[in-house]
């Protein structure tokens, strides 16, 4: 049998969820990285990305950004950005891309901001699809 | 003595104002149960935040090349306070609370010759401190055409305060809000938010720095220092808010009553007086009698 561990997944609004689950790819800041039980502790943070959770049942998470811990088989995700993939796709997916495209050519964009902001086009090209 | 109009227009008026502060406090009460309700569901996501800063922090050897915001510009010269209060009126001691409190640390400030910055969030705040102090107020933030504070306010709040941080405007923050304790007791509460609090509790020292970090502890402190900030705010938020409807419950319910007490003692008076131009009329109307 898989070894499970608890997943808390925090916004500043409410806690969105908690429960048991197997797995769990997150977008972190330097790659995707999937998350099993017994993980070594992890602190990391999140580019704009899809967050899977594989547990009893299986969903998906747009986020743009957030905070990660991992310790004694919990995992925290804290996000003030994250959303349910199919809430998302009710919403104007193109209109946020648009946006997102016009930022990508402001002149003063550092290099880091670039990369959250092609990342987070990418993504949502994928959810579009 | 008042006319028995005048008596009769005194106690429909109280009446009335009676109706509202009673309609005020029903709405206050209702309001009261959100902000609750939300304060308590941000509790987790601030608590979490502080957590992982405390590991993170405990990992960080050489404080010399920590991030400014964790611990500091190693001065003390100016001063930025943060004064949140609520945009409306009309619940007792709220807002005069926070800018009490606001003020002696001002004055404190100005004795030891700091300088002083303010930002004032909320209008009722402003109109206390702007006599006093409004040399020093550098940001009025307003936020009366809000319906419903969302964690994307305080963030810009947020942001606006580390950008000043960065351009080296000021070498400590604090923020002044009330926190909500219950119904009827709401303290004043001022907190330190720049160089960010950190308590040392050493005994899990060793299991901290067992932490794996991607990308480097620095980093991950850059990005997390100003969302922090961000929560930090957005937590005064909702507990200003909480103690905003809570504050003005009490004292709505406080005026309810009061306005109740002048209704019978104005009714007494009525009926007192009523009585006495019966006896008078009647005594008239004897005494013309007995004299035919």
């Amino acid at each position: 049998m898989e070894k499970n561990f608890n997943l808390e997944i925090i916004s500043p609004e409410s806690i969105l969820l908690s429960e048991k689950v197997n797995s769990v790819t997150i977008p972190s800041f330097e790659g995707e990285m999937t998350i099993l039980a017994d993980h070594i502790p992890l602190i990391t943070f999140l580019r704009p990305g899809i967050t899977k959770v594989e547990g009893s049942k299986q969903s998906q998470f747009f986020v743009e950004e957030g905070t990660v811990e991992f310790s004694n088989n919990t995992l925290i995700i804290l996000s003030s950005t994250i959303t349910s993939l199919e809430s998302i796709k009710n919403q104007n997916i193109n209109k946020i891309i648009e946006e997102s495209k016009s930022k990508l050519t402001q002149d003063n964009l550092s290099d880091k901001a670039k990369y959250i902001v092609s990342h987070k086009i990418d993504t949502l090209l994928k959810i579009n699809q | 003595m008042p006319s028995l109009d005048d008596l009769r227009k005194r106690i429909s008026s109280v009446k009335s104002t009676q109706k509202i502060t009673k309609a005020m406090k029903m709405v206050a009460a209702a309001k009261l149960r959100k902000a609750q309700e939300m304060a308590e569901k941000g509790r987790p996501y601030s608590d979490k935040m502080d957590l992982i800063i405390q590991n993170l922090s405990k990992a960080i050897n050489d404080p010399s090349n920590a991030p400014k915001l964790l611990v500091g510009t190693g001065e003390d010269k100016t001063h930025l306070c943060v004064v949140m209060t609520a945009d409306r009126g009309l619940c007792g001691g709220f807002n005069t609370n926070i800018c009490k409190l606001a003020k002696k640390y001002f004055d404190e400030a100005i004795k030891s010759s700091k300088n002083l910055k303010i930002i004032t969030v909320g209008t009722k705040g402003l109109d206390q401190l702007k006599r006093d102090y409004g040399q020093y107020i550098i940001k009025r933030i307003n936020l009366k055409d809000k319906k419903k504070l969302s964690f994307l306010d305080a963030e810009e709040i947020g942001k606006q305060i580390v950008e000043l941080f960065r351009n080296k405007e000021f070498d400590k923050c604090f923020i002044f809000y009330n926190k909500f304790k219950n119904v009827i007791s709401q303290i004043p509460q001022q907190q330190q938010v720049i160089p960010a609090k950190v308590e040392n509790k050493n005994k899990k020292n060793e299991e901290a720095s067992s932490y794996e970090f991607e990308p480097e502890e620095d980093e991950i402190l850059d990005d997390l220092l100003p969302k922090n900030i961000s929560t930090q705010i957005f937590k005064a938020f909702l507990e200003n808010s909480a103690s905003e409807q809570g504050s003005r419950m009490t004292a709505m319910d406080n005026a309810t009553r009061n306005a109740g007490d002048l209704v019978d003692k104005l009714t007494i008076n009525y009926n007192r007086s009523r009585q006495a131009a019966i006896t008078k009329e009647l005594i008239e109307i004897i005494s013309g009698a007995e004299s035919l």
